[in-house]
């Protein structure tokens, strides 16, 4: 398919801006001025509909179909939320709006706080981080200013990560500057206690955790773990990426922790967006409240709502305004439709993951033999062993039947890991196809394993060469210079 | 009653069940230990239907005074420009919509061809070499060039000049002791950032970061600016306005080692303050520095073109604790709209942006002039769709005062600024009219002063 630019031809245009008579002219000092405009697509309005029309036909979305893929929670996206998020009062709100003409929003904002205080267990929250990777790194943020108020931050350096955490927790930890301790996983799936044991004393600033971990397994010892950590005078952070396993069952403040980030993008359905936006608030326990970004919104003893700047002891800002502010019209909207009943919907997210894996572990191998939470990882170290195919050839496998892969490779302990999340959001009979997709796939690994090493075969290109890419990277349209598709080809 | 976001009949519920071999669903939760249950149902307001769910948030929604209930020249940051109707038809794609990030390549073709027209979108606006695929917003890219240049130059300054949107400032600022970085930060004068003091600034600095327009509106001396960076050996970093790069000079032409910017101008709404889109672009040196998602084009098995997320090494899945960022969700619908808009634009209409914004905001200076009597606060600057007067009293009144007739009159700089408390800072995008002008300087002569 062609780019935008190859479809541009000079003189065409889709906008048209009003133009005012007798006004100053438009002026700008020769010094500054543009000396050669952007080479931007110039294309009639119908033909840029049609192109990003036909784009999205070779986009595979929740809306297209069953998408399991683990840790990322692709549950249905509510259409009622996307045109609520449209109305004037919210999508033309500007931020710097003073609080009285913005009551509505600051109410929004502080009844969401609400909610996820409740369904975090926790004192606190800010709205602000942008995705659950930037409220890790506030969490962390929050818990050096702690240390720092406390006047032990020379010494607490160290933050705990399992071996089966994202990666963006390592990574976080390096941008707030504290330093890594990994500790193991035992054979049950979960933390190994006496490995951590010997890891935490009084230079550990903070674990850091996902529970349920990307396993999809709960840590059985939570509790022995929280006494570890706070026993050291270390503070606990949880991941929130997989908190759709246990809303209304078990939160992670009574699990023990004092920081959490909640992906409203993952278990509060603000579309993903083909990659964002999401959101990641953090709750916090009482004691770490004043280091929290500012503004807080807050609400005052009139019943109005406001924001206040005047936190002696805030940790700053970690990105413009109050947060991404569409997201929270999404997930409130999403929250107020469950309500209490938010415990439903994890309890058939963990219904569902159970039933696939179980249909699922005879033809796959399966490394931690226990009931799942929302998700659970398979091993296709099985079908390598014995055919040569891979967890990437199952995966591209199976695209040619309609589905989108789980994610693969991931978590590192588990070789040829595929790792399964159905959401809640899906009949028996889909997840049924999808189970008979996976065993058919088992079986024509044995039987014809070249058609697993050539899949897909149905998609709008074949497998792509990832290390050419990466090699010599093109990363822009070269206009006149730019290698065409026959020569690129050759 | 099942969920209407739901869909597990009893029948089904048994029937898995059996399959798993356990009795019930509560059984399914055996692992988690009694001590940190719940216990309890969850103490939120019952579940609403779809249509109370409606009511109760256009209640909300009509509590705010937006854009359309008043004539706002509000700008600081984020603006009121027009969003074509194109825009919002790509974005409901469900296609687009709902997908996760393109980590299977065959799948998301849409999504990661869309990325590499906007990469080369924004290579074109700012004049630059690379792109990555988008960060949160204006201020969080910031942080992150902070972050490629620490690593890049191994020095430990960053210089940001004072004329720097302060939230820009301040999330660096917060950024900052994670990355063992100090930020320096360097006076205006007289509205802009003067090139000599600048070079002084820079001397051992990883950085120099300036807006252009700057947070007053002004146009800053930014070839200056940039040279005077180079001369340190610091890397010049441009925090710029896409909309005015029709009218402005390219950052990529005049030396800057990296362009970044706030995205919203160009495709999203206001929105109280996002989601919107961060851009990031630099030099070609500095790609296996820069962090998020990139796109890069490669061709299939049998030869086709098609697209892949690339150099993922940098990245945290890949490379962990030594990443270049921690950053993975990043803004990509946001940044679609961008591409979306750009496109609708094209160069001729990125231009009429500019000059309309151009002569509307030069007009109003006139017209708060001459109309209002007010004085300009650096009435000797070049400005782009913003500028600063002063209002002869606290400006947050004059806000006050303006908005009960009807007009938002614009940002109150004082609380940015020491000294600025008379100061209001006014932006006009090409949404406003030469009427909505002079009613703007009909109402401030009534209430400044």
């Amino acid at each position: 398919m062609k780019l935008i630019y190859e479809k541009s031809q000079p003189g065409r245009r889709a906008s048209s801006i009003p133009r005012h008579d007798g006004l100053p002219e438009p002026d700008v000092p020769d010094a500054l001025r543009r000396t050669e405009p952007p080479r931007l697509p110039e294309v009639p309005e119908f033909e840029l509909i049609r192109h990003f029309t036909e784009l999205s036909t070779r986009n595979f979305g929740v809306d297209t179909g069953f998408y399991p893929l683990g840790s990322c929670t692709m549950k249905y996206n509510p259409r009622v939320n996307e045109r609520l998020v449209t109305l004037p009062g919210f999508a033309n709100l500007h931020p710097h709006q003073d609080e009285d003409a913005a009551q509505g929003a600051l109410e929004l904002e502080w009844r969401l706080e609400e909610i996820l205080r409740e369904v975090s267990g926790l004192d606190a929250v800010s709205l602000q981080p942008a995705a659950g990777s930037q409220g890790e790194l506030t969490g962390l943020m929050l818990v050096r200013a702690y240390f720092e108020d406390r006047g032990e931050s020379a010494q607490r350096r160290k933050v705990v990560i399992p071996d089966t955490a994202h990666g963006t927790n390592p990574a976080s930890v390096t941008m707030a500057g504290f330093e890594l301790t990994h500790v193991q996983t035992d054979a049950r799936g979960n933390i190994d206690i006496e490995d951590l044991r010997a890891k935490v004393d009084e230079t550990t600033a903070a674990l850091m955790l996902t529970n349920p971990s990307t396993l999809g397994l709960f840590d059985e010892n939570i509790e022995e773990i929280e006494r570890i950590f706070h026993g050291a005078g270390a503070l606990m952070y949880y991941d929130g990426a997989n908190l759709n396993a246990v809303c209304g069952i078990s939160r992670p403040g009574d699990m023990g922790f004092d920081v959490v980030h909640i992906n409203l993008h993952k278990t509060f359905s603000q579309p993903h967006g083909g990659g964002g936006p999401g959101g990641g608030p953090i709750a916090v326990r009482g004691i770490l409240e004043p280091f929290l970004p500012v503004p807080a919104v807050i609400r005052r003893d009139d019943g109005s709502f406001g924001l206040d700047f005047d936190r002696p002891k805030t940790i700053g800002k970690v990105r413009g305004f109050t947060g991404p502010f569409g997201v929270f019209v999404r997930s409130y909207a999403y929250m107020r439709m469950y309500g209490p009943r938010l415990r439903e919907m994890s309890e058939a997210a963990v219904l569902n993951a159970n039933y696939v894996l179980s249909r699922l572990k005879g033809a796959y191998d399966l490394p931690f033999d226990r009931l799942c939470m929302h998700e659970f990882v398979l091993s296709a170290r099985n079908l390598k062993r014995d055919y040569g195919v891979t967890a990437l050839d199952v995966a591209k496998r199976l695209m040619d039947y309609g589905f989108h892969p789980p994610t693969v490779y991931f978590p590192l302990i588990v070789p040829e890991a595929l790792m399964i999340e159905p959401t809640e959001t899906e009949t028996k009979e889909t997840l049924d196809a999808f189970c008979e997709a996976m065993l058919a796939i088992a079986r024509e690994a044995s039987e014809d394993p070249e058609l697993l090493k050539e899949a897909p075969h149905h998609r709008p290109v074949r497998r792509l060469d990832e290390v050419r890419a990466a090699k010599s990277p093109v990363v822009k349209y070269g206009f006149a210079e730019h290698p065409q598709p026959d020569a690129v080809a050759r | 009653m099942t969920h209407p976001y739901l869909a597990l009949t009893e029948d089904d519920k048994a029937e898995m069940l059996r399959t798993i071999g356990v009795s019930s669903v509560e059984e399914l939760f055996r692992d988690i230990p009694g001590g940190v249950r719940l216990g309890r149902e969850l103490a939120l307001e019952p579940a609403l239907s779809e249509q109370e769910l409606s009511t109760h948030l256009a209640r909300l929604a009509a509590r705010n005074v937006d854009t359309t209930r008043e004539l706002s020249f509000l700008g600081a940051g984020v603006y009121d420009h027009y969003v074509p109707a194109v825009v919002d038809a790509v974005l409901q794609r469900g296609e687009f919509l709902t997908a996760y990030t393109p980590y299977q390549p065959e799948m998301s073709q849409g999504v990661l061809q869309s990325i590499f027209e906007y990469q080369t979108a924004i290579c074109e606006l700012t004049g630059m070499d690379v792109s990555n695929a988008s960060g949160y917003d204006g201020e969080t890219v910031t942080a992150d060039a902070c972050y490629i240049a620490r690593h890049a130059t191994g020095r430990t300054t960053v210089v940001v000049t004072e004329a720097t949107n302060p939230q820009v400032r301040q999330v660096v600022k917060t950024y900052a002791p994670g990355f063992g970085l100090d930020i320096v930060e360097v006076s205006h004068r007289h509205g802009t950032t003067d090139p000599d003091e600048l070079r002084q600034a820079a001397e051992g600095a990883a950085a120099v970061i300036f807006q252009q327009p700057n947070f007053f509106g002004c146009l800053e001396p930014a070839p200056d600016l940039a040279a005077a960076a180079n001369e340190a050996e610091a890397m010049p970093i441009a925090h710029v306005d896409p909309l005015s790069l029709g009218v402005l000079e390219a950052p990529g032409r005049y030396g800057c080692a990296i362009a970044l910017g706030e995205g919203q101008a160009a495709g999203n709404f206001p929105s109280y303050g996002g989601p919107h889109y961060g851009f990031l672009a630099a030099r070609q040196e500095l790609i296996r520095r820069m962090p998020g998602r990139i796109v890069g084009e490669t061709v299939d098995t049998a030869g086709e073109r098609g697209y892949v997320l690339t150099l993922q090494t940098r990245e945290q899945h890949i490379r962990r604790e030594k990443a270049t960022s921690n950053i993975t969700t990043n803004q990509t619908l946001l940044a679609l709209a961008g591409l979306v808009y750009l496109t609708w634009l094209g160069p001729q209409g990125l231009r009429d942006v500019g000059e309309t914004c151009l002569s509307l905001a030069a007009y109003a200076k006139q017209r708060l002039q001459e109309r209002a009597g007010l004085e300009l606060l650096f009435p000797d600057q070049a400005t782009f769709k913003e500028f600063a007067v002063r209002v002869g009293r606290n400006a947050r009144d004059v806000v006050r005062d303006a908005r009960e007739r009807g007009v938002h009159p614009g940002y109150a700089l004082g609380r940015d600024y020491p000294g600025m408390d008379d100061v209001l800072l006014v932006a006009v995008t090409e949404k406003r009219t030469p009427e909505e002008i002079e009613r703007l300087a009909d109402v401030l002569a009534e209430v400044a002063r």
